[in-house]
């Protein structure tokens, strides 16, 4: 049995996350950056892993743009002749509010209005490469490199100026787009500086930024780029590119695994006009001049295929652990005061079901293929064309419209890769747009898990004997912030019988729902406070601030005591760079067993803050989110197909469900930033199963833990 | 199968030629290019459709062109009058109440309709007629403020 490695085909985007290789492919001889610019200034901000040894080789493209420059570049910034700035980065929006939080960091270095910079994201003809937007990397690693390479470019726009004015640099000083002689308050405008110049400039992750005490844009709450665009119904996503001659298509998917197509009414649907069919084998598709036409042909086509193989959701967690004959639940004692515990876990399969299904547009034009696709891994998709399609790299271009929403499940390119193969088909550009049914039924889902921990508490609240295992659902968040001794856990493969990837916050809501379940019972067993315990036992400041936050905020001291009805719960947690505390009150209505969850207390802290009411809202987002899962959402299934593909069958967050949630943020400028969108799913499962319990003494050891309801 | 010749949609009549059975939802997305109306779910679960037909949220995924022919239709593009917009469209700036923003136009049509019928609605009425509309990114508490700010910017124009 392998332990905490993961295989690429049971758990395809962690492979992304995890084991990918970095490769660069942005080509400046071939491109040039003023080309499609103008000139001005550009700035490069090189990678980490090629900073050391890049800028000498960079030196000879300084002036002119037209020398060698290094490959390995992570982001850069064109600074036009007309003061006009724009940054390019390979990372993705898709609402956890990047375009709006990059910005600023431009901003705040160039010294400019956020209004002023424009972010060019995710196109790979303008991009440089990105392995993809997950993970929580764009605020540690990327927002630096932009950063990085705006302050380099105003300490670039003062070396213009001191030259001009023939004065020292330190008597100018950039501000508000201009810069500024401190001896006679004359000012320049950045465009003016840049104008008629080509200068390029090279740069490693190494340059000096703002400090985050001395922030002026970053730091502070900034309204969402672009927002009216949204409001007014102004802004394109993939699914609303329409192209010249666009035609609308749909593959016909097969039910479930092992499904072969034994027969199709061709005919029928052949007969209505304008309906183009598309068929290479079991590859079944109908392109037509509308959606509407395009539906009415998969009606009149009437497939038929043989039964799907596959398991069901009956047997799921037997399939991906047996349950042992040891004593779950059991506790033993000895003579020294020690009992143990023992307990098993399990989390359903989940689907993301952004509101935006996947959906791609696709054109060629003289053998060259551009695709518009909500996707997190442009590069990737880009890849996949090349292969899917048979063409070289130097002839896709992907391009990803600020998307609606993604939470780890649009890494893949399925759309992207239909949509062109029906535009070469029909030699008309194409559009894709996946029905629920097909985001719910063929998009891969999140892990379902089986974790089973055991331990020994002492009536002091010492822990020993940890012992941690999870099968399937991954190795995120695996391991114990508690103070034990010898503690031990694995994350094991198993084969898992749905096609399963990434979601946010990967496996750390599932092993922090078992974790911090299981420190529920053992404070349980050991007759202490849930937080007491907890506190006594954690090892990191920065979680204890979080959780201790979140006590007090809640008021635990002053909880009410259990009376069957209402009931209050703890968890914490950390993932990605982010520290959480979580507190829950619950309130069960005793006549139709609905858990209505009266009320979430979250502390976050993720280092220094960039953008206050922006990581709230990522915080706010990550918890209702969470609470779909840990209530209420799981994919049902029977003969590897899923059973339930509809949001009539599949019950998410809506307006009744959620309670009221306060966010207290801890900022520490002392700390890099970390991502916001994330860790705060973490905690909200336990901390409701963990005040269910104290309301009830029911333990629910099942995520979703009431999907219908409480029997009391 | 009869075919729609005119749609009153925003304010202005649209000649179209659109199959009577064609879902307004499409008709709005493909023969009209108001794009802001959104698919979700294509079985009114999800409000990301929803438009006005004679000033009441509808699921336009649910309603065939020829059931509106001779109806009053507003989209999000038709919310803001001239570049004025309307205060729940403002509200939900003012307040952020969006992430990927997918969910925004069905929500905006489905408050600002809510806003028409109960110019001071209750949390619980808010809810109720909400519901239909799903946010996955979780948007749900800024949305309800920005309803009740609308509301409250609503009542001090009309003073």
């Amino acid at each position: 049995m392998k332990t905490r490695t993961l295989d690429p085909a049971l758990i395809e985007p962690e492979r992304y996350e995890l084991q990918a290789e970095i490769e660069a492919d942005l080509d400046v001889d071939r491109r040039g950056f003023f080309g499609a610019m103008g000139g001005g200034l550009v700035v490069l901000s090189l990678l980490s892993e090629a900073g050391a040894q890049e800028p000498a080789r960079a030196k000879g493209g300084r002036r002119g743009g037209g020398g060698a420059a290094p490959r390995e570049i992570g982001a850069w910034i064109h600074i036009g002749e007309d003061g006009n700035v724009t940054a390019f980065t390979g990372k993705m929006e898709e609402g956890q509010n990047i375009r709006t939080s990059l910005s600023q960091g431009v901003a705040e270095e160039l010294r400019v209005p956020v209004a002023r910079v424009k972010l060019v994201m995710a196109d790979t003809a303008l991009s440089p490469f990105d392995m993809g937007t997950f993970g929580s990397r764009t605020t540690p690693a990327m927002l630096p490199q932009m950063r990085s390479a705006a302050a380099a470019a105003r300490l670039a726009l003062i070396d213009l100026a001191a030259e001009k004015w023939k004065v020292e640099r330190a008597s100018l000083v950039a501000t508000d787009g201009h810069i500024k002689r401190n001896d006679t308050g004359e000012t320049i405008g950045y465009g003016e500086l840049t104008h008629g110049q080509k200068l390029l400039k090279t740069i490693g992750p190494e340059a000096s930024t703002t400090p985050a005490d001395k922030w002026e844009v970053l730091g502070h709450p900034t309204p969402k780029v672009n927002g009216r665009a949204y409001v007014t119904g102004g802004h394109q996503y993939a699914s609303d590119i329409k192209r010249e001659g666009m035609r609308y298509g749909k593959v016909i998917h097969p039910p479930g695994p092992g499904a072969k197509l034994l027969s199709a009414d061709e005919a029928a649907a052949n007969a209505i006009p304008g309906v183009t069919i598309v068929r290479d084998g079991d590859f079944l598709a109908l392109v037509a001049p509308g959606s509407h036409l395009v539906r009415q042909a998969v009606e009149a086509l009437k497939p038929k295929w043989s039964p799907s193989n596959g398991s069901s959701d009956q047997t799921l967690f037997n399939d991906l652990h047996p349950e042992e004959s040891k004593a779950v639940g059991e506790t033993q004692s000895t003579k020294e005061g020690w009992k143990s515990l023992v307990a098993r876990y399990t989390v359903a399969y989940i689907a993301h079901a952004p509101m935006e299904p996947r959906a791609a547009v696709a054109e060629w034009q003289d053998g060259k293929l551009t695709v518009w696709t909500g996707t997190s891994r442009p590069f990737g998709v880009k890849g996949e064309l090349t292969q899917a399609l048979g063409i070289p790299d130097a002839n896709v271009r992907v391009i990803v419209p600020d998307t609606g929403g993604g939470y780890g499940g649009k890494h893949t390119g399925e759309a992207a890769v239909e949509a062109a193969k029906l535009a070469r088909a029909v030699k008309a550009p194409v559009k894709v747009i996946w029905t629920r049914e097909d985001e719910f039924a063929h998009a891969y889902l999140r892990p379902a898990g089986v974790i089973e921990a055991s331990a020994a508490v002492h009536p002091n609240g010492t822990i020993s004997r940890w012992s941690f295992d999870n099968y399937n659902s991954g190795g995120s968040g695996i391991d114990s912030p508690y103070r034990v001794e010898s503690p031990r856990q694995a994350f094991h493969q198993t084969k898992s019988p749905l096609r399963q990837g990434s979601y946010r916050a990967l496996a750390s809501t599932a092993n922090h729902f078992a974790r911090e379940s299981f420190m529920d019972e053992l404070a349980h067993v050991a007759g202490l406070d849930p937080l007491e315990f907890r506190l006594k036992n954690i090892r990191e400041p920065r979680l204890r601030a979080v959780l201790t936050a979140a006590a007090d905020k809640f008021g635990w001291g002053k909880r009410p005591s259990r009376d069957g009805i209402t009931g209050s719960g703890l968890a914490c947690g950390t993932e990605k760079g982010g520290f959480v505390g979580t507190a829950a009150e619950v309130e069960i209505d005793a006549k139709t067993g609905r858990v209505h969850v009266r009320r979430l207390v979250v502390a976050f802290e993720c280092g220094a803050i960039t953008n206050p009411d922006g990581v709230k809202n990522q915080a706010e987002g990550g918890v209702i989110m969470g609470l779909g899962g840990a209530l209420f959402e799981a994919i049902k299934f029977k003969d590897g197909a899923v059973a339930n593909a509809r949001f009539s069958k599949y019950r998410v967050p809506r307006f009744s469900d959620v309670p009221p949630i306060e966010i207290v943020l801890l900022d520490r400028k002392d700390l890099p930033s970390a991502g916001a969108g994330e860790a705060p799913i973490i905690g909200v499962a336990p901390a409701i199963g963990n005040a269910i319990f104290n309301a009830t003494g029911r333990r629910l050891r099942a995520i979703p833990m009431v999907p219908e309801g409480l029997k009391v | 199968m009869a075919n729609v010749k005119q749609l009153r949609v925003n304010g202005q009549v649209r000649t179209v030629d659109i199959d009577e059975s064609k879902p307004l939802l499409e008709a709005l997305r493909e023969n009209l290019d108001l794009t802001g109306t959104k698919y979700g779910c294509g079985e009114g679960q999800c409000g990301a459709c929803t438009v006005h037909v004679d000033g009441v949220a509808k699921r336009s995924c649910l309603i065939t062109v020829g059931e509106v022919a001779d109806s009053a239709i507003t989209t999000i593009e038709g919310l803001a009058t001239h570049d004025h917009l309307h205060p729940l469209q403002q509200a939900f700036l003012d307040v952020e109440a969006m992430q990927c923003a997918y969910c925004t136009s069905g929500m905006i049509m489905s408050g600002a309709s809510l806003l028409k019928r109960l110019p001071n609605p209750s949390d619980a009425e808010i809810d109720k007629a909400m519901e239909g509309n799903i946010c996955r990114c979780g948007t749900h508490n800024r949305i309800r403020a920005a309803i009740r700010l609308a509301a409250t910017s609503m009542k001090e124009v009309a003073r």
